[in-house]
C-alpha cells in the first residue's frame, strides 16, 4: 500500500514557484518601470489572492458567496485610514478637518488590521447569511457588500473614511523600492514585495486546505447531511471558512489600495466581485494554482493584451473596422462566454499543480510496466 | 419515570413519534438496543424505518418522546405551537413538563452514535483514504491555526495511521487513493461504515447496509458486521430487507408497519409471529 504520495511533484512546484520569484526580481531591476509587464504582475498578484481566498469559499466549502468586493473595501479602507502620514491628513481629509485618527501603524500592522477588520464583518454578517443556502445567500453577500459600500461613502463617518472623497497618500508598492540618499532607486522591489505578500497568503491559504479543518471543508462542499453525520459541525465550519476567506480578501483589499496609490468607495462594486467570480471559474473552481494562473491570465488580457482593440488600427491602407473605445470588452466577454459554455471546468479543472506532475509521472511508470 | 434502570442499555426510544404536517410516520415507537446486541429494525417499505433512524440521529426533532443514549435524554420533545391542536398521536401531553433536548446531528456523533446511510453517501471528490479520514476529524484536539501552521503533527499521524488501520480492517486497503465514487457498490457500502467507524462510536446504525447485494456478498457483510461488533466493543442497530441476514445475524428484531411497532422478538420468534407475516405477505380474505 502506497500512501506516501511521492514528494517529487511537490519538489518541482516549489523550484518552479521559486524560479518565477526569482524571475520577478531580475526583471524589475532590468526592464524599465514603466513597463506594462509590472502593472500585470502587480494586479495580478492581487487578484490572484482575492480569487483564492474566493475559491476557499465558492471551490472548497461550496458556500456561494458574492461579498468580496464588499471585504476587499473594508480592507482597502483600513489599511488607508491607519497608514496615512499624519503630516497629509489635514490635505486628504480637508472637508472633515484632517479626520479623527491622527497616528498611523506600520504598514504590516495596517495590512493584518485591514484583513482582521473583514474577518469581523465576515462575522457579524455570517450570523444571519450562513443560515441560507445556495442563491440566496450569494444574493444576500451581495447584498450586505452593497451595504458596506454605501455605509463608507456616507458622509456621517467621514472624519474617519473620508465620506466620499478618496484616500490617498498612503505608502503604495513604490515605496518598497530601496533608494539611496538622492532618491534615486537603488533596488526594485515594487513587484517583488506584493508577490511575496501574495505568496506568503496563498500559502496559508493552501496549507489550511490541506490541513483536517480543510479535509472538513471539502466534506461539507461534498455532501452536507453525511458531513454533519460525521461529527462536523457545519454552521461553525462555514463560519471559519467564511471569516477566513475575508480575512485574506481584506488583505487583498489593502494590496489594492497600495497598487492603486488611491481608495474610494465608489470603485468596489459588484462587477469587482464578478470579475474575481470569472477568474475563479475560468481558473477552476476548487483550484488554487487554476485560479493564480487565470488571474494573471485575465488582468493580462483586460490591461495589456487586448488594449489594441481599444484603438483605431491600420493594416496597410485598411482600416481594421469595429475597433474603437469599448470593442475589448466585447471580445472579452465573449472569450468569456466561450471559457463558460465549452470549458465548464476551467484551465485546471479541481486539480493543482502538482497533481499534473504526479499524473504524468504516474503514466510514466505503468509505461514501464 | 426510570432514567437508565437497565445499566446495559445503550439505546432507548421512549414513545416516539414523528408527524409530518397531517401525516404520522412513526406513532408512538418505544424500544430499546442493549451492550453488544445487534438489534434489526424491519417493516415493509415506508414502515417509518430511516424517519426512526432520522429521530435518534438530530436529522429530525420527532413531534413527542424522548430518546435516551446510555440513559442520558439526548432527545427531549413534545408537541408545541400548531402541533398541540394538529398532533395526531397518543402520549401528547406525558412529556410537556419536561425541557426540551436538541442536539444537530453532530454533537450526536460526538456522543458516540455513528451512521450509515440508505442512499450511500461518501464524499464524491475525495479518495477512500481521505474520506475515512474526515470521520477522525471531529475528536481532534487541533484548532484552525495549528492544524494551518502544522502543530499537530502527532495527532495527524495517529489519524492517518488510524485510518489506514480501518481501511485494512474492513479490505479496502489496496483501493485506499481510489476515488471513492470509482468503487465497486458493495465497497462503497464497506467504505461507508469504516468513515463511521473512524468517529469512535458505541452505537453503529446501519440502515441498509446490504441494499443492492448479492447472497454471497450479503452472508459476507453479515460475517463483516459481527467481527466489526466484537473487535470495536460496538453494539449495532440496523434496517435490513435482507431476511438472512437479519434472522443470520440479529439478536432482536422490531418490526415497524405504518409506524406501529408490530412485534418484538428474537428471529425465531418473529419468523412465526402472524402479524408479520401479514404485514409482509397480506392477510387472506376469506
Amino acid at each position: 500500500m502506497n500512501l506516501k504520495r511521492s514528494k517529487k511533484p511537490m519538489i518541482i512546484t516549489l523550484a518552479l514557484v521559486a524560479a518565477v520569484y526569482i524571475a520577478v526580481f531580475i526583471a524589475e531591476q532590468q526592464l524599465p518601470a514603466t513597463s506594462m509587464l509590472f502593472t500585470v504582475l502587480k494586479k495580478g498578484a492581487v487578484y490572484a489572492l482575492v480569487a483564492v481566498s474566493m475559491n476557499l469559499l465558492n471551490g472548497f466549502t461550496g458556500i456561494f458567496s458574492l461579498g468580496q468586493a464588499g471585504f476587499m473595501l473594508v480592507g482597502a479602507y483600513v489599511y488607508g485610514i491607519f497608514t496615512i502620514p499624519v503630516v497629509q491628513r489635514a490635505a486628504v481629509y480637508q472637508y472633515f478637518d484632517g479626520g479623527v485618527i491622527q497616528f498611523t501603524v506600520p504598514i504590516i500592522v495596517a495590512v493584518i488590521m485591514a484583513g482582521l477588520a473583514a474577518a469581523f464583518f465576515a462575522f457579524l454578517i455570517g450570523l444571519p447569511v450562513l443560515r441560507l443556502k445556495s442563491d440566496y445567500l450569494a444574493i444576500a453577500t451581495l447584498g450586505f457588500a452593497e451595504i458596506i459600500r454605501a455605509i463608507f461613502q456616507w458622509n456621517g463617518l467621514g472624519p474617519v473614511t473620508n465620506g466620499s472623497n478618496m484616500l490617498r497618500a498612503f505608502p503604495n508598492f513604490n515605496d518598497f523600492n530601496i533608494k539611496d540618499t538622492q532618491g534615486n532607486v537603488t533596488v526594485y522591489l515594487s513587484t517583488l514585495i506584493p508577490f511575496i505578500m501574495a505568496g506568503v497568503c496563498i500559502l496559508l491559504i493552501v496549507l489550511l486546505i490541506n490541513s483536517s479543518y480543510g479535509r472538513a471543508l471539502k466534506a461539507i462542499r461534498d455532501d452536507e447531511v453525511a458531513a454533519e453525520a460525521m461529527g462536523i459541525n457545519l454552521a461553525h465550519h462555514k463560519r471559519l471558512a467564511f471569516c477566513v476567506s475575508s480575512f485574506f480578501a481584506g488583505v487583498g483589499g489593502a494590496m489594492l489600495a497600495m497598487y492603486q496609490t488611491t481608495v474610494q468607495a465608489k470603485s468596489f462594486t459588484s462587477a469587482m466581485t464578478y470579475e474575481i467570480l470569472l477568474i475563479v471559474v475560468i481558473g477552476g473552481i476548487g483550484s488554487v494554482t487554476g485560479s493564480v494562473f487565470s488571474s494573471f491570465l485575465f488582468v493580462a488580457c483586460s490591461e495589456w493584451w487586448l488594449r489594441f482593440l481599444d484603438e483605431q488600427q491600420t493594416i496597410g491602407d485598411f482600416q481594421v473596422p469595429l475597433l474603437r473605445n469599448g470593442f475589448r470588452l466585447v471580445v472579452f466577454s465573449i472569450i468569456i462566454m466561450i471559457v463558460v459554455l465549452f470549458f465548464r471546468r476551467g484551465i485546471m479543472g479541481d486539480k493543482e499543480l502538482p497533481d499534473l506532475l504526479s499524473r504524468r509521472a504516474g503514466k510514466k511508470g505503468r509505461a514501464v510496466k | 419515570m426510570s432514567e437508565a434502570v437497565n445499566k446495559n442499555e445503550v439505546l432507548r426510544l421512549e414513545n416516539i413519534t414523528m408527524q409530518f404536517g397531517g401525516v404520522v410516520a412513526i406513532n408512538n415507537l418505544s424500544l430499546e438496543v442493549n451492550q453488544g446486541e445487534i438489534v434489526a429494525l424491519i417493516g415493509p417499505n415506508g414502515a417509518g424505518k430511516t424517519t426512526a433512524f432520522n429521530c435518534i440521529t438530530g436529522v429530525y426533532e420527532p413531534t413527542n418522546g424522548i430518546v435516551y443514549f446510555h440513559g442520558r435524554p439526548i432527545v427531549v420533545n413534545h408537541p408545541q405551537g400548531k402541533m398541540v391542536k394538529q398532533y395526531g398521536g397518543i402520549n401528547g401531553d406525558m412529556y410537556k413538563d419536561r425541557k426540551l433536548v436538541v442536539h444537530t446531528p453532530d454533537r450526536i456523533t460526538h456522543m458516540g452514535i455513528a451512521r450509515t446511510f440508505q442512499n450511500i453517501r461518501l464524499f464524491k471528490s475525495q479518495t477512500a483514504f481521505d474520506n475515512v479520514l474526515i470521520g477522525t476529524h471531529l475528536r481532534k484536539m487541533s484548532n484552525m491555526f495549528t492544524a494551518t501552521f502544522r502543530l499537530n503533527a502527532k495527532e495527524e499521524k495517529a489519524n492517518r495511521e488510524k485510518t489506514a488501520q480501518l481501511l485494512e480492517i474492513v479490505g479496502l486497503a489496496d483501493v485506499a487513493n481510489e476515488l471513492a465514487t470509482s468503487l465497486p457498490y458493495g465497497k462503497q457500502r464497506r467504505l461507508e461504515i469504516a468513515r463511521a467507524l473512524a468517529t469512535d462510536p458505541t452505537l453503529l446504525l446501519l440502515d441498509e447496509p446490504a441494499a443492492g447485494m448479492n447472497p454471497q456478498e450479503t452472508d459476507e457483510l453479515g460475517e463483516f458486521i459481527v467481527d466489526i461488533k466484537n473487535r470495536f466493543n460496538l453494539t449495532v442497530f440496523m434496517i435490513e430487507h435482507h431476511m438472512n441476514l437479519v434472522m443470520d445475524i440479529s439478536d432482536r428484531i422490531y418490526v415497524l408497519d405504518f409506524g406501529k411497532q408490530i412485534a418484538e422478538g428474537t428471529p425465531e420468534e418473529i419468523q412465526k409471529n402472524p402479524v408479520v407475516i401479514a404485514a409482509y405477505l397480506g392477510v387472506e380474505e376469506e
